[in-house]
């Protein structure tokens, strides 16, 4: 029987297991959302800007492991994706984007609302396709799906232009996929995994760096079992928290630009770095001159084009961390590193994290150490972007892959509030929450209302300090303080809550934390709570711009804050 | 960073805006490219891509690995260092009176060019081969005044027994 090809995309898309979408209507998918109620497992959450679907959807990705699916119409429709897609696509997260394309004989006559989104998101993409006919739409959605979700995975986009959804094709579901372009890197070549052996097995000072690839490859037991054998300690990159859990022993925190003391003295001295899945962004590496100096490097990766970019590697080893480590651990010999582990406790002595009770004031660092108290560690966090990102990683010690929810690549602001709406879509029986910064907040606060009419409960901790604060704190260390563009007004963030139909309260002491995230946490449904915090606290330590990590910046004296804060009442 | 001179062979699937995707990925990286020539291969949906460009070892690698990355790439190798056949064809049309062309045509005998088109006041010349020999003519008709050039771009192959490098083999195996 023939079928629309509105139909046919709908009954393909439930073929690859997809239960939620996040989108938007507009003219040309009219009869995509037409059909759509045909199809009542194919759950659609209506965002209120598409921006918010692709990071939606970009949340439920990494929350879940699962394809992220977000839908857009075309034209403006489409373009406001591209920032949603630019993210997933620099944190390799697996993402179908659907969007809709004016009828085939328009294209290319700058019809209404007409634009080249392929064109326009060539570089942002792993592939994509302008889907031409009704009948080879199951065939690419098929590819879709696979491209997205293995090797290493990244945002596939669609365009459907509207008579493709209308016209009637006898739907062929193939169960092969014929891509012979597409090659996925597994095992690791042997010689080479030999040669790794034998540097972990001889080395003194090892270090292992782990990245976003143990978690998406699920290898954080096999990370586990490479680090106890060897008795290596591990550091990860900001995407990586969460890979490797950050109460074990031998963990040491994040490394890099805001990385802990001990983690970049530990790059400074080790005399073997084991990268794990990471692919050495500059934001880890700090000056690459001066990054880890005395070591020799073992990088395992799935995508080949990393092996060297940016740091040359002894040892590449080409394969899913997955199916590597565990051939590797294999081959180790029992590892024994009393005194480098007993120098890197040493350094984690000197250079703790800047103390949460300093001070009057109440502290933003403080408000993440007590919603990790309150969770028990157990929330999946999500962030927007800025100094709260950073304070969510370094004080919320994460130990489940896929809790931590950030945008690392692209650090786009804004990412926080509709990243957590995807992410609590796919863990609806985790708790979720969302940290968020006062500007990165305003950029996609609309999505208060997706909250209020899906029925979706985030619980909001809203890190107000009246700046753009990392901004401001580079203008504070590197341009003398001129303070430029940096001081925000907000709105009263309760009376926005309230005004969308959630409940919130602002809180100003720190006394007062604890109990208002108990009420949060109790409350069913979404809740905000407004922090008002020190306005000028600045994230430490700090690997100032272009210098190398072992000359981190740590928190000097305190002094008195200065902006008068006018936009609160 | 040295650099030199590269040829790297791309089988690719011809499918709409390929050659899109491996231009745009060439301008992202910030790659510059000398020549490019596509055209069938001996399978049928597969083209042939052959690109020269400059640069040192590791940015030719990391642009190599990158096109291998795209989808619609099914293989790419750099041949540099085998032994190679590379040959570009020029259509080259050049001022001739009756004074001077037949001095053009000894020059084009000399190198075993075509002349495919006379006419009262020009002549064309079509000439095959590497991009020295084609520079060379080019060279010596330049005092006739050259009114017109067209060149393919290079395209180039191992040399020797069936098979050619390990890239295309794995290229040829793959395909199938």
């Amino acid at each position: 029987m023939k079928k629309s090809g509105a139909q046919i995309l709908c009954e393909s898309l439930l073929r690859e297991g997809v239960e939620v979408m996040f989108g938007f209507p507009g003219g040309v998918l009219l009869p995509f959302y037409d059909v759509l109620p045909q199809y009542p497992d194919l759950r659609h959450i209506l965002v209120r800007h598409e921006q918010g679907a692709a990071h939606a959807a970009d949340g439920y990705a990494r929350a879940t492991g699962k394809v992220g699916v977000c839908m857009a119409t075309s034209g403006p429709g489409a373009t406001n994706l591209v920032t949603g897609i630019a993210n997933a696509y620099l944190d390799s997260v697996p993402m179908v984007a659907l969007t809709g394309q004016v009828a085939r004989p328009f294209i290319g006559k700058d019809a209404f609302q007409e634009i080249d989104i392929t064109g326009i998101t060539l570089p942002i993409t792993k592939h994509s396709y302008v889907a031409m006919d009704a009948g080879s739409l199951a065939a690419i959605v098929k590819e879709a799906f696979y491209i997205a979700s293995t090797g290493r995975p990244g945002p596939v986009l669609i365009d459907l232009p509207k008579d493709v959804q209308t016209e009637l094709a006898d739907p062929v579901y193939p169960d092969k996929i014929d891509l012979p372009g597409y090659k996925i890197p597994t095992r690791g070549h042997p010689t080479q995994l030999k040669n790794a052996a034998k540097l972990i097995n001889e080395a003194r000072h090892p270090l292992i760096i782990a990245g976003r690839g143990v978690i998406i490859s699920k290898a954080s037991e096999e990370l586990k079992q490479l680090a106890e054998k060897g008795q290596i300690p591990v550091i990860s990159t900001l995407l990586g928290i969460g890979g490797f859990p950050e109460n074990h022993v031998l963990c040491y925190g994040m490394a890099g630009m805001h990385g802990t003391g001990s983690a970049n003295k530990a790059l400074d001295a080790t005399d073997l770095l084991i990268a794990v899945g990471m692919r050495f962004d500059d934001r880890v590496t700090g000056n690459i001159s001066g990054f880890a100096p005395h070591a020799k490097i073992i990088h395992i990766d799935l995508d080949p084009a990393e092996i060297g970019k940016n740091v040359a590697v002894n040892v590449p080893i080409v394969g899913d961390v997955k199916a590597v480590l565990p051939a590797l651990n294999k081959m180790l010999e029992p590892g024994e590193h009393l005194d480098w582990i007993r120098q890197l406790d040493e350094w984690r002595k000197q250079h703790p994290l800047p103390d949460v009770n300093a001070g009057e004031g109440l502290l933003p660092q403080y408000i993440v150490q007590q919603l990790y108290e309150a969770t028990r560690g157990d929330a999946i966090t999500v962030t927007g972007v800025g100094q709260h990102q950073m304070w969510a990683a370094q004080y919320y010690q994460h130990t489940e892959p896929g809790h931590f929810i950030t945008s690392g690549g692209l650090g786009t602001m804004g990412f926080g509030l509709p990243a957590a709406l995807g992410a609590k879509v796919g863990c609806p029986d985790k708790t979720v929450w969302c940290i968020d910064g006062d500007g990165s907040l305003q950029m996609t606060i609309q999505e208060l209302a997706t909250l209020v009419q899906d029925s979706i409960n985030v619980k909001i901790a809203v890190i107000n300090n009246g700046y753009l604060g990392m901004v401001r704190q580079w203008q504070d260390l590197f341009y003398e303080k001129r303070y430029v563009a940096t001081p925000i007004s907000c709105p009263d963030f309760v009376k926005v809550a309230e005004a969308y139909g959630i409940a919130a309260q602002r809180v100003t002491r720190r006394e007062e934390v604890a109990p208002a995230i108990e009420q949060a946490m109790a409350h069913d449904g979404p809740y905000l709570i407004d922090f008002m915090v020190e306005p000028e606290e600045n994230v430490y330590p700090m690997v100032p711009p272009g210098a190398s990590n072992i000359e981190f910046l740590e928190q000097p004296k305190k002094e008195v804050s200065s902006w008068p804060r006018t936009s609160i009442p | 960073m040295a650099t030199n001179k590269h040829t790297l062979v791309a089988i690719v699937q011809d499918k709409p805006g390929v050659l899109n995707r491996m231009a745009s990925l060439f301008r992202r990286r910030g790659f510059n490219i000398e020549s490019i020539a596509v055209g069938h291969s001996e399978v049928a949906h597969l083209s042939r891509v052959t690109i020269i460009v400059n640069g040192s070892n590791a940015m030719v690698e990391q642009v190599r690995k990158q096109l291998d990355k795209l989808i619609d790439v099914v293989r790419v190798s750099d041949i540099s260092a085998e032994k190679i056949t590379v040959r570009e064809l020029a259509l080259v049309k050049v001022r001739a009176s009756s004074a001077t062309r037949s001095e053009i045509i000894e020059i084009a005998d000399i190198f075993r060019a075509n002349i495919v088109d006379v006419a009262s006041d020009t002549l064309t010349i079509e000439i095959t081969g590497d991009e020295e020999k084609i520079e060379s003519m080019l060279q010596l008709l330049r005092g006739f005044g050259i009114r017109e050039i067209a060149r393919t771009g290079r395209v180039a192959m191992v040399r020797g027994a069936l098979g050619g490098s390990k890239g295309e083999k794995a290229a040829r195996k793959s395909a199938k």
